[in-house]
């Protein structure tokens, strides 16, 4: 239980790359059963440091359940999963943590923690790692700024003395949660929803849900957040403007781990994509590699039937391909829903 | 593969239960059917119901056995019969007609008059607020100044609807914030009560004042003690394990002769004093210490002020603890559990506080029972006392100060008052006792207010912070928690 990077790469990628070299996330032989089904099987990857990456693939092919396994909602049947601040590998900490059986090492520059070991919401709160849903759970019947706020509970909390000060109406509470209400009201402008902070969420529309639910995953200051299909249901003006939003948010210093089914978003802001199918990684590169890899054209055809996938050699490498995958996920295969590739 | 930004982007429309949130606030109100129909299908439905009531009525309406001589006599009530029948085929035709059927409810009118009126006065819940509490708090001298002659039984009844204030506050942090639905919420109140009882029955230095502090914290011990295993059960399972809790703590109770005297309770609870000094006729009471004409009316005016500063500090700590870190964390997992996990909260923590407190708070209630009665049996905590405490919330509307209190004047008043209109039992005869129908009166409120505001009289709820300007939020997006 302890790959050497090039396997935890995986095979696709030449030699070692930015991701490689100092990831913030590493996901090493993640193995995720429902029963008999084999949602993730034996996955390995990694998030660069200050990378925008995706995930993508097709429906069912998985990568919710990443997501879920990487934020704790789902506990993997196998593998490990990573999680550093500061640079580099820290090969030496992560050793140590994961023989010491504890969940997290402060190193002198930095931390790693192992997500598989926490439950989720100490994934939020220690590791720094936020997400969003693929169905918008926001508090519908509370403000915008509540919303913000609540997702600053754990500051809130410590500046409130665990609610006895905040009780007596200490001084101190009432600057944190100005504080709190600064920040809340710093990225309500960049989500532009500012002029609508008095308003409970659930009478938002759908695109300012999404980029509500956004700016909330962000008040908890991750170091990684995780966005699942935040393009889903957006019109191309607020697409573009999410695109935008995304790159900001990278410039403050925080990674993003993207699933996306949007390619003019995925190829457009990211540094690196990881292709999903059948819970198998099938291409992991920058966006040209993974564009013209042939596996990642495979996948998805049957929706993306252009003329450039029709010509007699690429139609025998995809049969080729896709025999090959069959035969790799027998597990996952029966219980594939039909047509259901986006 | 790679399409451009101007190209549609995405084939995905929103999933799941959003998508059937948007669809309805799209879909155009969908009202009662074709008008011509709505008389002939009313009187069918009527017909249906009617025959309905025929059939179940036959046996216990239409015919009667009697033991007469040699056997049973079979009597037949045909009036009857037939009356009942006909009152269910008119009943249900007007309510066809005027309710279910047509294009425009009158419920609805209501509805939408009393929901307008809390949007335009946002100012009305906190006049109508500081109008109670000032009322509140000379109840007693306008008691004693207008109804002399029946000064103690009003106050006593004062006392008894704060009760109710105060349990339908406690109640209201953990189902109406927390969103947990809790039908054991009497058990905290019993361990409150027992607290005080025993610790003042066996130790002659612990005073009301003492055990107060005591007991509440027992009642919140024990709040946590039930929670911990209780709180990982979602909706309808978390709702009948309390129950069942409530229940187990009444029979241990009933059944711990030695320590808790079983069913015949515990007598000779002391009563509260002022400052060390008690409310007697003798030398060293408060009359004399005040040099005033003693008379038994001030112990009741004074453990009336009790329970007011009780329930005061109940309503000031939970409108304190909304604005704080935790009230807001519970609000957030009365709207979506999950959520609160990706935010990092650990939401068993947050479930626990919200029980714990409710429990205190019930707690201190029970303790003021106890030196209120003297006297104290667990025939006193029955489960109707948790249906009687969540009705209060629930018709006020879950999570609404306000709502508790005019849901308590209503409830316990409304009921007690009942006794002393004269006119009932002249229409229905001299032994009629309305309090017999106390239940049938509590169920016919429920469903009249699950039809007219079927989230309870005050359903907005009030953001806790705002930045330019507070607007209340209507119910609508308001989410009701677990199993409800
Ligand atoms: N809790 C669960 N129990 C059983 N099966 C599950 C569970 N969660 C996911 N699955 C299955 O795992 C597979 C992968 O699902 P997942 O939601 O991760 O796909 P996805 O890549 O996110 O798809 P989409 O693009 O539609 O969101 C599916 O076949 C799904 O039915
Ligand atoms: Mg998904």
């Amino acid at each position: 239980m302890n790959p050497s990077p090039a396997t935890a790469a995986g095979p696709q990628t030449g030699p070692a790359t930015r991701w490689d070299d100092d990831p913030v996330l590493t996901v090493e032989h993640l193995t995720m059963r429902f029963g008999g089904l084999v949602a993730v099987g034996d996955l390995s990857f990694n998030v660069g440091h200050g990378d925008i990456t995706a995930l993508i693939g097709p429906n069912g092919a998985g990568k919710t359940t990443v997501f879920n396994c990487v934020t704790g909602f789902y506990k993997p049947t196998e593998g490990r999963i990573v999680m550093r601040h500061g640079p580099g590998r820290q090969q030496q900490a992560v050793d140590a943590v994961t023989a010491s059986g504890l969940r997290y090492k402060a190193a002198n520059d930095g931390a790693v923690f192992l997500l598989e070991r926490m439950p989720d919401y100490e994934i939020t709160k220690s590791a720094k790692v936020a997400r969003t849903f693929q169905n918008i759970r926001l508090f519908g019947g509370m403000t915008v700024l509540e919303n913000l706020l609540v997702a600053q509970h754990n500051p809130l909390m410590i500046a409130s003395g665990f609610t006895f000060g905040g009780i007596i109406g200490l001084p101190a509470y009432a600057r944190a949660q100005g504080e709190a209400v600064d920040r809340a009201v710093y990225w309500m402008e960049h989500v532009n929803l500012l002029d609508r902070a008095d308003d409970p969420a659930g009478d938002l529309p759908y695109g300012a849900q999404r980029r509500l639910e956004i700016a909330r995953a962000m008040c908890t200051r991750p170091e990684l957040l995780c966005l699942d299909e935040p393009a889903a249901g957006l019109n191309p003006r607020e697409s573009a403007e999410l695109n935008q939003l995304l790159q900001f948010i990278r410039s403050e210093g925080t990674s993003v781990l993207l699933i996306e089914h949007d390619m003019g978003v995925v190829m457009e802001i990211s540094d690196h994509i990881i292709v999903l199918d059948y819970g198998i990684k099938i291409s992991d590169g920058d966006p040209s590699f993974v564009k013209s890899d042939p596996k990642v054209i495979a996948a998805y055809l049957g929706v993306d039937d252009e003329a450039e996938i029709d010509v007699p050699e690429v139609r025998a490498e995809v049969a080729a391909v896709i025999h090959e995958a069959g035969s790799g996920a027998q597990a996952a295969g029966p219980t594939r829903p039909e047509g259901g590739r986006t | 593969m790679a399409t451009t930004v101007d190209a549609p982007t995405a084939e995905n429309r929103p999933a799941g239960a959003q998508r059937d949130l948007e669809e309805q606030r799209r879909a155009p109100l969908k009202t009662g059917e074709d008008p011509q129909n709505t008389l002939a299908a009313s009187l069918k439905d009527a017909a249906a119901a009617a025959l309905l009531a025929g059939v179940l009525g036959f046996f216990f309406l239409a015919l009667r056995t009697e033991i007469a001589p040699g056997g049973l006599d079979v009597s037949a009530r045909w009036g009857l019969w037939l009356a009942s029948i006909a009152v269910v085929f008119a009943g249900r035709l007007l309510l066809n007609l005027f309710v279910f059927k047509t294009r425009r409810p009158v419920t609805q009118l209501f509805a939408g008059r009393g929901a307008g009126l809390g949007a335009r006065l946002p100012w009305l819940g906190k006049a109508v607020g500081a109008a109670l509490f000032l009322f509140a708090m000379i109840l007693p001298f306008f008691i004693t100044t207008v109804f002399p002659a029946q000064q103690r039984q009003y106050i006593d009844l004062a006392i008894l609807i704060m009760t109710y204030v105060m349990l339908g506050w406690g109640l209201n942090i953990v189902v109406g914030l927390a969103g947990l639905l809790d039908l054991g919420y009497v058990a905290f109140y019993a361990v409150g009560a027992y607290a005080f009882a025993l610790l003042s029955t066996h130790f002659e230095v612990i005073g009301f004042w003492t055990a107060l502090p005591l007991a509440g914290m027992l009642a919140a011990f024990w709040g946590v003690i039930l929670g911990f295993p209780v709180l990982r059960l979602r909706g309808d399972y978390l709702a009948i394990v309390t129950l069942a809790f409530g229940e187990m703590i009444r029979i241990v109770l009933l059944n711990w002769y030695d320590f808790t005297g079983g069913p015949n309770g515990i007598s000779g609870i002391p009563k509260p004093t002022l400052f060390g000094l008690e409310f007697t006729r003798g030398e060293d009471g408060v009359a004399a210490f005040l040099g005033i004409e003693y008379s038994t009316i001030h112990r009741f005016i004074y453990l009336y002020y009790i329970i007011f500063i009780l329930a005061i500090v109940t309503n000031f700590v939970t409108m304190r603890l909304r604005r704080l870190p935790v009230g807001r964390a519970w609000e957030a997992l009365r709207e979506d559990e999950i959520a609160c996990r990706s935010l990092g909260i650990n939401t068993t923590n947050t479930k626990l506080t919200a029980f714990a407190i409710g429990a205190m708070f019930g707690g201190f209630a029970g303790s003021f029972f106890a030196t209120r009665q003297g006297f104290i049996s667990p025939e006193s905590f029955t489960f109707l006392e948790s249906a009687i405490i969540l009705a209060i919330v629930v018709l006020g509307g879950l999570g609404s100060q306000i709502g508790v209190v005019i849901a308590s004047v209503v409830m316990i008043g409304g009921i007690e008052m009942l006794r002393n209109i004269g006119f009932l039992s002249d229409i229905f005869g001299p032994d009629f006792d309305p309090v017999k129908y106390r239940m049938l009166i509590f169920g016919l409120a429920m469903v009249g207010i699950m039809i007219w505001k079927p989230r309870g009289l005050i359903s907005t709820r009030e953001p806790t912070i705002a930045l330019k300007e507070r607007k209340r939020i209507g119910a609508d997006y308001v989410a009701q928690g677990e199993g409800h």
